[in-house]
């Protein structure tokens, strides 16, 4: 069983530290101000495009829309030399194979969501299978959803146990816990969440499933990298972070790297420690990289929509 | 295979913020900003050369024939020169001031009076960028606050205070209201445009006229503010700018003719002030040095405190007299608030101040710098551990890293007297009385700050706290509308707000 080194002390979740909103807000919009220009852009540009999950986790996905999507993840623009493809595709379960398939030998992860995504309204054993048939399909990453009627009603250990239960069922794939901010309300559950699921054995933790209104802010992902922060100094173990949902533009997402950046480092910049959760994110990236090496705009016709 | 962009893992539990990506640079451009070659005095709406004579300091170079230079503290090039106004120019701007305050201004309706200070306003909207290019290059502050804070707060004051013009009489119910005369100004380096824009707005827009002058070694956006007030048709003499020296302001502080001294600077000139004017008729408000106490409790949002603190003390390079520089944290959390500290000022960039990525630009002046040096060794000396960001500092300049003292003790100087730079003395305590009593021993009481997330104790504390401005989860904020001064050796009288107005005038019946 690989169980992470960091279950020696499991606090009182309860005491997780505090967060005052306004404060959030107020360095989460300083990292706006930051101007990204030139190489520095560029090299952004490139960073963020292998950090994304490309993702589609819809009810109409097929074995076709999973093949187109996993062609672009390897080829994003390939009028363009020297692009990196992107980190990772994610879908559903029983797309997983599909996926694994297209994907073939690229060296891009298949991560899948499992435990009943997105509402994660299913009984433990359920959600066990879930995962375990996404991990026997070939999952290299999934991509949980933690039980937020269960966290609302005070009941730490069960979201706890869970998580650890999923970690387990994860075997050799990496597990990323959806907290689902736009459910939890406030920033202290944002951090208490946060501090629950990297306790439990989480690699990752992702701000949203993106089927709910807020996704992704800067704000709430400012919470998490730092409550990452304090579990790396409390533990030595590194944990990732994945906002996910409405990130769909270049210079939105430099802003979260200049975050990431300034609250966690060099070591956090790569796409094993950060991922953008985004269907729409890639096109635009590709347009500004080849904005930057060519010094005009290209039509978004020029980019391929799959 | 993906070409991915693979980075090693780091062994220690430290966070590394030399990181590989890294922004380039983005400086604003200078060319976006006028600056003349030489700047005269500015009185009764005309630029009058210097009458000249005997400078203010002998045996200094760089005044001769009457002028001055004003550098870039960031390179330490000549800007331009400006003119030294002696006793005899002094008394020209003070007669000006008389001559419109008696002829135009005091009978004028309010509502007209009003008008004018909106056009002042909204003509520092328009030259908002110039402005905050030519704050920068002058004063050295990062463009980022002086585009961000300096010039629209600058504004806001006109704004505000001509709104109260012509409502007077509901700021003061069942008073009458009258205007003082004349009014001398004298003004600091740190906020050159907006300590003009705090004195001047509500002088003129309670009637008064105006003599005054700013800091000599900051003195291009007030100038830049007179071409402002002689293009918005404000009658002559209203405003008058005067550039100089200490001299220059002591020929104001003793001029007969002056009803009002409004002061903004170091406690010692504030004394200086004060001995001046004892006897005479002359009003006074003061607004001198601090030595705030930013105070973190254990229930703390204690990443939001540890901003707050950032704020606090290296806004502005720590040219603040409001600044956070007593930190008092309860001891249960001192550990991971200084580590927390720590890695914050890793990431602060400090170098060009035109940079817009430049978080604390160059140090005002040789003089202040030096004084800045001199409270490290004191610091070192007195047994307090110090430490200072990593970051390089750029050749030619006066520049100084963010620096944070630990095991600080309250007989430390470090942690009684105003360093008036990026300094952050850190004290720790046990007990809410403790901390109340150490942040209030102390001969000033400008400003503090409270840092918890229990709403009763914030009103507990900010009750007893002896300070004009008490923050709460925040520091650092500013407003019009809100008043600001300080209790003991801060000074008296308040600027801002409703409060702002009474010293700008007389209440009769």
């Amino acid at each position: 069983m690989k169980r992470s080194k960091s279950l020696f002390a499991i606090p009182d979740f309860s005491l997780s530290p505090r967060i005052d909103q306004v404060g959030a807000e107020e360095r989460a919009s300083r990292f706006t101000k930051r101007s990204i220009k030139k190489e520095s852009k560029l090299n952004g540009l490139k960073l963020v495009l292998n950090m994304i999950d490309l993702t589609t986790l819809e009810g109409k996905d097929t074995d076709g829309k999973v093949k187109q999507l996993c062609y672009k993840a390897i080829h994003p623009h390939d009028a363009v030399p020297d692009i990196p493809t992107v980190a990772a595709v994610c879908v559903y379960p029983s797309m997983v194979k599909v996926a694994k398939k297209a994907l073939g030998n690229s060296g891009i992860k298949v991560a899948s969501v499992a435990t009943a995504f997105p509402s994660g309204q299913a009984p433990r054993d359920v959600k066990i299978r879930d995962t375990k048939y996404a991990v026997n399909e070939g999952a290299d990453e999934v991509d949980m959803v933690i039980s937020r009627g269960k966290f609302h009603a005070g009941e730490y250990n069960f979201v706890f146990d869970e998580i650890a239960a999923i970690k387990e069922a994860c075997s050799d794939a990496r597990l990323k816990v959806i907290l689902e901010t736009g459910e939890l309300g406030t920033m202290d559950k944002v951090r208490r969440a946060s501090d629950i699921a990297m306790h439990a054995g989480a690699d990752f933790i992702k701000t949203s499933t993106g089927k709910i209104q807020p996704a992704a802010t800067m704000p709430v992902t400012l919470v998490m990298l730092e409550a990452i922060r304090d579990y790396y100094y409390k533990t030595g173990r590194m944990v990732g972070m994945k906002p996910a949902g409405g990130i769909s533009k270049s210079k939105l997402a430099l802003h979260y790297l200049v975050m990431v950046k300034e609250v966690l480092g060099e070591d956090w910049l790569t796409n094993e420690w950060f991922r953008f959760g985004a269907s729409s994110l890639a096109n635009d990236v590709l347009m500004q990289i080849v904005k930057e090496k060519t010094g005009v705009y290209q039509a978004a016709n020029y980019f391929s929509v799959d | 295979m993906a070409k991915t962009i693979s980075k090693k893992k780091s062994n220690t539990i430290k966070l590394n913020f030399d990181t590989s990506w890294s922004y380039a640079p983005a400086p604003e451009s200078k060319s976006a900003a006028t600056i003349n070659k030489q700047y005269d005095l500015f009185i009764n709406g005309e630029w009058v050369k210097p009458s000249g004579g005997k400078p203010a300091r002998l045996n200094d170079d760089s005044r001769s024939g009457g002028y001055f230079d004003t550098i870039n503290p960031a390179n330490e090039e000549k800007l331009s020169e400006v003119a030294e106004a002696n006793v005899a120019d002094v008394d020209k701007a003070v007669k000006a001031a008389r001559t419109a305050y008696e002829k135009v201004w005091k009978k004028m309706p309010a509502k007209e009076r009003a008008k004018y200070v909106f056009r002042i306003s909204r003509m520092i909207q328009e030259k908002a960028r110039e402005l905050a290019i030519i704050e920068s290059l002058d004063g050295g502050k990062p463009i980022r606050e002086s585009r961000d804070f300096d010039v629209p707060t600058a504004a806001n004051h006109f704004f505000y205070y001509a709104g109260w013009a012509d409502k007077l009489e509901y700021a003061f119910p069942n008073r009458k209201t009258e205007s003082l005369g004349v009014a001398g100004q004298i003004i600091p380096w740190n906020f050159p445009l907006l300590m003009a824009a705090w004195k001047i707005a509500p002088a003129i827009a309670t009637g008064n006229t105006v003599v005054l002058k700013p800091a000599e070694t900051t003195p291009l956006t007030a100038l830049k503010l007179a071409e402002i007030i002689q293009e918005s048709d404000l009658p002559p003499g209203v405003v008058n700018i005067v550039t100089g020296a200490g001299a220059t302001g002591a020929a104001i502080v003793n001029h007969p003719d002056i009803n009002k001294i409004a002061f903004t600077g170091s406690t010692d000139v504030g004394k200086i002030i004060q001995r001046a004017i004892a006897g005479t008729n002359k009003k006074a408000t003061l607004e001198l040095g601090g030595k705030a106490a930013n105070i973190i409790f254990e229930d703390a949002p204690i990443d939001q405190a540890v901003e707050g603190v950032i704020n606090g003390i290296y806004f502005n390079q720590g040219h603040v007299c409001c600044a956070g520089s007593r930190l008092y944290v309860q001891e249960s959390i001192a550990k991971q608030v200084i580590k927390k500290l720590r890695d914050r000022i890793e990431s602060l960039i400090v170098g060009d101040p035109l940079d817009k990525n430049t978080d604390i630009g160059a140090i005002n002046s040789r003089q202040q710098l030096e004084t800045i040096h001199k409270y490290l060794d004191i610091g070192k000396k007195e047994g307090a551990e110090m430490y200072q960001s990593s970051c390089s500092l750029p050749g030619r300049g006066f520049w100084c890293r963010p620096t944070l003292f630990t095991n600080v003790a309250q007989s430390n100087r470090i942690a009684q007297e105003e360093i008036f730079g990026p300094v952050l003395a850190i004290l720790t305590f046990r007990t809410d009385d403790e901390v109340i009593e150490k942040a209030n021993n102390s001969p000033y009481g400008l400003s503090a700050g409270v840092w918890t997330d229990k709403g009763s104790k914030i009103f507990n504390m900010t009750r007893r706290m002896r300070a004009g401005v008490v923050w709460a989860n925040t520091f650092n904020k500013f407003d019009p509308s809100s008043p600001f001064g300080g209790y003991k050796e801060s000074g008296f009288g308040r600027e801002g707000g409703l409060h702002g107005l009474l010293p700008y005038l007389n209440l009769v019946n």
